[in-house]
């Protein structure tokens, strides 16, 4: 779930998620870890992807800053970004269509040779 | 054949699969010379690099001062770090023990299963690392890669172009870097061409940096580091001092033409020199003095042997009862 969000760029952003398997799994909960990648996260493209894969506790619009103080909102923020992965599916490029297949959740985004 | 030849001649660092094989190479001494690394961690390999014990050692030791070179903010908060050539998440157990979240890249599917098997903590992805990281710009906090950015001078493939793929690697692992991030990866050169051209397309990307030789004196222990960093060199930028290291011996191969006059005064023999009583260090007869076993440490512990710190005991006379 995290590389999916943080991946992107082959061709364009974001991967378009096909979800055939979601497990959730325990991480510990790190406030300065999220504050710390709050900045650098594309909010639109984490809502969009924990809302397909079945979380849809995230705000739509790009929250300010000042929610990070709230403890509830980050706990959400920590459930979609860490605990939530992806298993079995296909992270799919906008552009190109380009399936990226995701087994036991590791996306294989190797290329052929004629793509590069 | 042509078209091999006159690829190994403009890239005489790169070295084409089907050229070979040196006859003398030993089973594990190089792997990059005997496949490609997709084939070569296969599954077998994969769990004998995992299980044995030496590696493991070796790998926590690299990725420790890999770490270190690294030099995060000491501020407790954990960063995204990207581990290129994750293999078995050896690397990245280190950095889970510092506390930070990582993201593992490899080419090598068995190996990234056992990773999964020793249910690694970052998250991994099947990539190859000679066609970009894909990753989007300036969220990774730094970079570490233990013993992998050698296998992309190699051209595995028919379209495997070794400088292509360095151009590939760094430009993209620049870009998601963020602004002052440092990357640090260890590596084994094969000569000194090699490690130029690495060099080189490091900085041609926009990085600022160099190398860095930790106990250059020994064979066993001399590991080598390229520490860079993003932005313009500053002094926040300048390499970090090499462990077992006195001055600066390593002189480049390179600047023999430069310097060829000043060698050749060197060579010319004085005559006076000619007449120098020929043992001249003859050990006295009292034994071996306290400056020649303080040397001998010195010489040792630039080696990286282990020894014992100095004291007002070293090379102490005993008392004459004893």
């Amino acid at each position: 779930m995290l590389s999916s969000n943080i991946k992107g760029v082959i061709n364009g952003f974001p991967l378009r998620i096909e979800v055939e398997k979601v497990v959730e799994k325990q991480v510990d909960f790190n406030p300065d870890f999220l504050k710390n990648m709050f900045s650098k996260i594309d909010w639109k493209a984490l809502a969009d992807a924990s809302k397909i894969m079945g979380y849809a506790e995230l705000p739509e619009e790009v929250p300010d800053a000042s929610v990070l103080d709230s403890d509830e909102f980050l706990q959400k923020f920590h459930h979609a970004l860490l605990e939530l992965h992806l298993e079995e599916g296909a992270l799919v490029c906008p552009e190109t269509g380009r399936r990226f297949p995701v087994n036991k959740g590791i996306p294989n985004m190797l290329l052929h040779e004629d793509e590069v | 054949m042509f078209l091999w030849l006159s690829k190994t001649s403009t890239a005489p660092s790169c070295r084409s699969v089907k050229s070979p094989p040196p006859h003398s190479v030993k089973m594990s001494s190089r792997p990059e010379l005997q496949a490609p690394p997709e084939i070569f961690y296969d599954d077998v390999e994969a769990r004998k690099y995992t299980s044995s014990s030496r590696i493991v050692g070796i790998q926590a030791e690299l990725s420790e001062r890999a770490l270190e070179l690294l030099a995060l903010p000491d501020d407790d908060v954990p960063r995204l770090l990207l581990d290129i050539g994750c293999g078995s998440g050896l690397s990245g157990e280190t950095i889970s023990e510092h506390g930070h979240e990582w993201i593992g890249l490899d080419i090598s599917k068995s190996m990234l299963d056992v990773a999964l098997e020793r249910e690694a903590d970052g998250d991994l992805i099947l990539g190859d690392m000679g066609q970009g990281l894909g990753i989007r710009p300036g969220v990774i906090d730094g970079a570490i890669s233990i013993s992998a950015v050698q296998w992309l001078c190699n051209a595995d493939k028919s379209c495997h172009e070794p400088r292509l793929r360095l151009k590939a690697f760094f430009g993209s692992l620049y870009r998601c870097l963020g602004r002052g991030a440092r990357a640090v990866f260890q590596l084994y050169p094969e000569n000194n061409a090699q490690r130029e051209l690495i060099l080189s397309y490091a900085m041609r990307a926009g990085f600022a940096g160099g190398v860095v030789i930790d106990y250059p004196h020994s064979s066993k222990k001399r590991k080598e580091y390229l520490v860079l960093t993003c932005g313009p060199p500053s002094m926040s930028t300048t390499t970090p001092n090499a462990k077992g290291e006195d001055e600066n011996i390593c002189s480049d191969d390179d600047d023999d033409d430069d310097d060829g006059s000043e060698d050749e005064e060197n060579q010319t023999v004085c005559i006076s020199d000619r007449h120098r009583p020929r043992k001249k260090q003859r050990i006295t007869k009292k034994g071996k003095t306290k400056s020649w076993v303080l040397q001998k440490k010195e010489k040792m512990r630039s080696k990286g042997n282990v020894v014992p710190p100095d004291s007002k005991y070293t090379a102490r006379k005993r008392k004459a009862r004893f």
